[in-house]
């Protein structure tokens, strides 16, 4: 830990060191994607506007993370670690998704019996009315 | 191959057994063991309190088969008790005893022992994860003194949402117990990720990954999916909370909200709880056959490798619990997925029997122990196939044959081995030996016991007895068939209660244990019973745990010694 | 290297040298990390589902969000970002002064973002908003008004106003709600059949009307018509934004003990596990906003 003033990538010692230029660079990055997406969000774009929403922000997370969590130069089971997680988080979103997508037609219209209510008036309220809320 | 007295680190020649000090007689006083830093001492804290919640969750389970015992209802509690005794029951077994049972306990112990590390790498997270524990149990009986929950473990919405015009259970009951569901959960996050960090950085020199016991293998398995299931739990749990607290809406149909969605949260946890449940088991049995048939392991990579492999489609799975609830083509993919982890399972099986196979096997308790887990967790999972077949699950969704199939998976596996572990690291624990005799009978007791009670549950579930019912009609003899399992119970019961004083009973009057009295190589049989304050004098050399050839008996130390010695 | 730490007052006792300690507490902190990526994950796939079984809702919710405001949030949590990697450069380096300097700024950055987060929250209670609840009888019979031209002037007038005369007729058959405690009341109108998918067609001759809050802040321009459920959108911006808050505060008090330890010294090439970690779990928190700002407020 004598030599923690080197700046190449190479992983001796404890941690790596980054310099503040590219760590400026980094911020200077960030800050102007976040004005793409402002700017991007302007323009109705339809289904693509999501996409293209988390598509910044998937680079902006990406860049927090290899260069401000300096995983880029951290030991690989770590990086490991964290794509693994995102790979399980997919896994969840995707499988719960699906099956929401197949229920998607029989979803119910309408505000729900107990909306806008204290839940005990809701309950009166769903009886007088004879379950026509459903 | 290595001989084992490099393992030894000369340890073994010099036997005699001495009251030396150990991890017990280290410091004195109740503050010394409450803020213990030590590993182990909070492995034999969780294990004294997870066996008195066991006992809370077991009486729980006999009050309710004692109600079933006839079918005409209100024996001994109103329909509202008996849900809220079967919630009690299930609520206490998953959280506060299986799921925490053989890691947090027995994990505890021996896990850094078997790596040859002092400690875990993070001890006073260790310690907080057993105060999370503890919290989670106090808000569990708080819950109870509230009143009581009837939802079931399982906190399904709507169930687990106040409703003041159902009024089966207050608000407050309600969001008591998922406050302690919550906080289980984080103390299993983080005893799961103490050992992750553990076994990737504390092995010391020439411990390689497949140099560990299986034990160890299985136990990052089931933290792997500790940290990525639990947190999924532990949303769920807090908007639940808030959902009973301000009405968010988002599980509450009333409200607008999606019940499924809650399922689809609680089952990408509870899933991979399957297997946070059953996983260290299926380690342990593979010390227990390896060590008492005194046979190398059969299949080491295959068995190593299983256990990742469970814990990854244990994920894939989850939709499983949801074939009644789920959309068709869901059902598919779940139902295809599903058969695939029978696959690594059956691995582990066939490499247990081919262990055996020509071992000299020592009918011990330990072993027995091990036999039991081989032979339930069979029926266990091959019960688990007409499960996972779509068109059959029809019919069988919510049945006792579901009951009786979990049970044998929860009970008749993973609480078999989480006892046949306490006997096989009882020596090691307490540094005291058990009576043999009494140890064998118990477990015959208990293995009749517990086929009694469920074997007529997957009769009468197949009959179409659902489960959670408080009464039922005496139709397809579901009266004799619910009463065969009461009395199955009862049988287990007596079975628990002589255990229990066997084991106090070493405490008090049982022979000294030698360092290794059933003949172990892993390196917990390497040091003395009970260990070091710091495990090891020296760090120890690592040779092939599973190799037994250089290990002989000494009648004179009722133990086994290496050969050079 | 490690052997000159053999003694290292920062070195626990089961740990070989100071790399083994490191390494085992980086890895605990990645590992947490992944704990807390899943933690959030569930509220994603809340807010995931829920958009896409009814995108009327956030398409109609997201106008109650101020996106300056979410975008100025978005820079000063990005700021506190590059403060926090300079003071574990800082730390790396045994630049004390820059190590307190740059965890002062980032504690700075972190009480800006809470503070403009309370002035959020603060609008939203003005506007009867809040997790699970939605002003419903307020909007409701604003929209209402403005079709029958009477434009309510305060909060008491308007609950009055659209008492008497409800908009559709309806709502009759339905007993007159009652205002509970909170002021929140069932709608009179029925949004269930009212509610269209394509509420972008007919956005031009839509009615749109603006809240005063009467408190000074801005008027709230609602273009749309009110789909049905909306609290749930709330329900989701605000267990995201608090549960999101709460690590805030958490890396708050961290900042706080982090800055003790540095003013003592604590910190230096040798030995600066805890900035680091501390920074990982700063921008993780840094990395949740990353996507909560352009998913909540601006689509």
């Amino acid at each position: 830990m004598a030599n923690d003033n080197h700046q190449d990538g190479e992983h001796h010692g404890v941690g790596h060191v980054v310099p503040v230029s590219l760590l400026v660079q980094v911020l200077v990055a960030l800050l102007f994607l976040t004005g793409v997406t402002v700017w991007s969000a302007g323009y109705d774009l339809g289904w693509a506007n999501i996409y293209l929403a988390m598509l910044i922000a998937s680079v902006k997370a990406f860049l927090v993370v290899a260069f401000f969590m300096h995983l880029r130069w951290d030991k690989p089971f770590n990086q490991i670690v964290f794509v693994g997680t995102l790979i399980f988080v997919a896994l969840f979103l995707v499988f719960s998704l699906m099956d929401t997508r197949a229920y998607r037609h029989q979803q119910r219209t309408g505000d729900a019996p107990f909306v806008g209510t204290s839940y005990e008036e809701g309950k009166l309220q769903a009886e007088s009315q004879g379950g026509s809320g459903h | 191959m290595n001989t084992p007295d490099t393992a030894t680190g000369g340890a073994v020649s010099s036997p005699e057994i001495t009251e030396e000090r150990n991890y017990i007689n280290h410091s004195q006083g109740m503050l010394s063991w409450l803020l213990t830093l030590d590993h182990k001492r909070i492995g034999v804290m969780y294990l004294a309190a997870i066996l008195l919640a066991f006992f809370g969750g077991g009486l729980a389970a006999l009050v309710v088969r004692t109600e079933l015992f006839y079918g005409d209802g209100d024996l001994l509690l109103s329909g509202d008790w008996y849900n809220k005794f079967f919630t009690l029951h299930g609520a206490i077994m998953v959280f506060l005893v299986i799921i925490p049972g053989i890691p947090a306990a027995l994990g505890n112990v021996v896990l850094p022992i078997l790596l040859g590390a002092k400690d875990v790498a993070f001890p006073r997270v260790n310690l907080m994860s057993f105060y999370f524990w503890m919290l989670g149990a106090a808000c569990l009986i708080l819950s109870l003194l509230l009143g009581g929950i009837d939802t079931g473990w399982t906190f399904y919405a709507p169930y687990s949402i106040y409703d003041a015009a159902a009024d089966s259970h207050t608000a407050g009951a309600v969001i008591s117990a998922l406050t302690g569901a919550f906080m289980l959960g984080f103390s299993s996050i983080f005893t799961g990720l103490n050992f992750i960090v553990t076994i990737h950085k504390l092995r010391p020199p020439g411990m390689t990954w497949f140099r560990m016991p299986l034990f160890l293998w299985s136990i990052y398995a089931t933290a792997v999916c500790q940290i990525l299931a639990t947190p999924v739990l532990a949303i769920t749990l807090l908007l639940l909370i808030v959902e009973n607290a301000v009405g968010i809406g988002i599980f509450n149909p009333n409200m607008g909200g999606d019940p499924v969605l809650m399922q689809h949260f609680f089952w990408f946890y509870s899933h991979p709880a399957v297997y946070i449940m059953i996983l260290p088991a299926m380690g342990v049995v593979s010390e227990l056959i390896a060590v008492h048939s005194h046979r190398h392991i059969f299949g080491y990579k295959f068995i190593a490798f299983s256990s990742i492999a469970i814990a990854i489609f244990g994920f894939l799975v989850w939709g499983h619990h949801m074939f009644t609830s789920m959309s068709p083509m869901m059902n598919v993919i779940f139902s295809a997925l599903t058969y695939s982890v029978s696959i690594p399972s059956a691995v582990k099986v066939f490499n247990w029997l081919a262990t055996m196979y020509k071992g000299s096997i020592n009918i011990n308790t330990p072993m027995l122990y091990g036999m039991g887990f081989i032979f339930l967790f069979t029926i266990a999972g091959l019960t688990g196939l007409p499960l996972a077949t779509l068109a059959v699950d029809i019919h069988l969704h919510d049945t006792y044959f579901v009951v009786a199939h979990f049970h044998y998976t929860m009970m008749g596996s993973a609480l078999i081995a989480f006892i046949g572990g306490i006997h096989h690291w009882w020596p090691k624990i307490s540094g005291r030996m058990y009576n043999e005799n009494m140890g064998r009978v118990a477990f015959f007791i208990l293995f009749f016991g517990f086929n009694l009670t469920f074997i007529p549950q997957f009769i009468a579930g197949s009959r179409g007895m659902p489960r959670r019912y408080h009464d039922y009609p005496d139709i397809f003899d579901f009266q004799i068939l619910h009463q065969a399992s009461t009395i199955g119970a009862y049988t287990m019961l007596v079975s628990f209660l002589m255990i229990a004083y066997y084991l106090v009973m070493s405490l008090v009057n049982g022979r000294k244990a030698p360092w290794n009295p059933w003949g172990g190589n892993s390196l917990e049989w390497h040091c003395q019973s009970p260990p070091l304050h710091e495990n090891f004098r020296e760090t120890p050399t690592v040779g092939d745990c599973y190799d037994y050839s250089g290990l002989v008996w000494n009648a004179e130390i009722q133990g086994y010694v290496s050969k050079k010695a | 290297m490690s052997d000159d730490h053999h003694g290292d007052p920062n070195l626990q006792h089961h740990f070989e040298d100071m790399d083994q300690q490191f390494n085992a507490s980086k890895l605990g902190m990645w590992l947490f990390l992944a704990q807390e990526v899943l933690f959030f994950a569930g509220l994603f796939c809340f807010y995931f589902v829920f958009r896409y079984n009814y995108p009327e809702l956030f398409e109609f919710g997201s106008q109650y969000l101020d996106a300056k405001w979410g975008a100025i949030n978005t820079v000063v949590l990005l700021i506190s970002s590059l403060t926090m990697a300079l003071a574990v450069r800082c730390a790396q380096t045994s630049n004390k002064s820059g190590l307190i300097l740059n965890l002062v700024l980032t504690f700075i950055c972190a009480g800006g973002f809470m503070g403009i987060k309370f002035v959020e929250y603060k609008s939203k209670l003005e506007h009867g908003v809040f997790l699970g609840l939605f002003d419903y009888y307020t909007v409701d019979s604003e929209l209402a008004a403005r079709e029958g031209n009477v434009a309510p002037t305060s909060p008491v007038e308007r609950v009055a106003h659209a008492t008497i005369t409800p908009a559709d007729p309806n709502a009759t058959t339905i007993a007159p709600p009652a205002a509970t405690p909170t002021g929140i009341t069932r709608p009179p109108a029925s949004a269930g059949e009212a509610h269209d998918h394509s509420h972008d067609g007919h956005e031009a001759h839509d009615h749109s009307h603006s809240h005063d809050d009467g408190h000074g802040g801005h008027a709230l321009v609602i273009h749309g018509e009110r789909p049905a459920n909306l609290h749930l959108f709330f329900s989701c911006y605000f267990c995201l934004t608090m549960l999101h808050g709460i690590h805030v505060l958490a890396g708050m008090i961290m900042l706080v003990w982090l800055y003790l330890g540095a003013v003592k010294g604590r910190y230096h090439a040798g030995y600066f596990t805890p900035v680091d970690l501390g920074g990982l779990y700063w921008h993780l928190v840094d990395l949740v906003w990353i996507f909560l700002f352009p998913l909540l407020y601006l689509i």
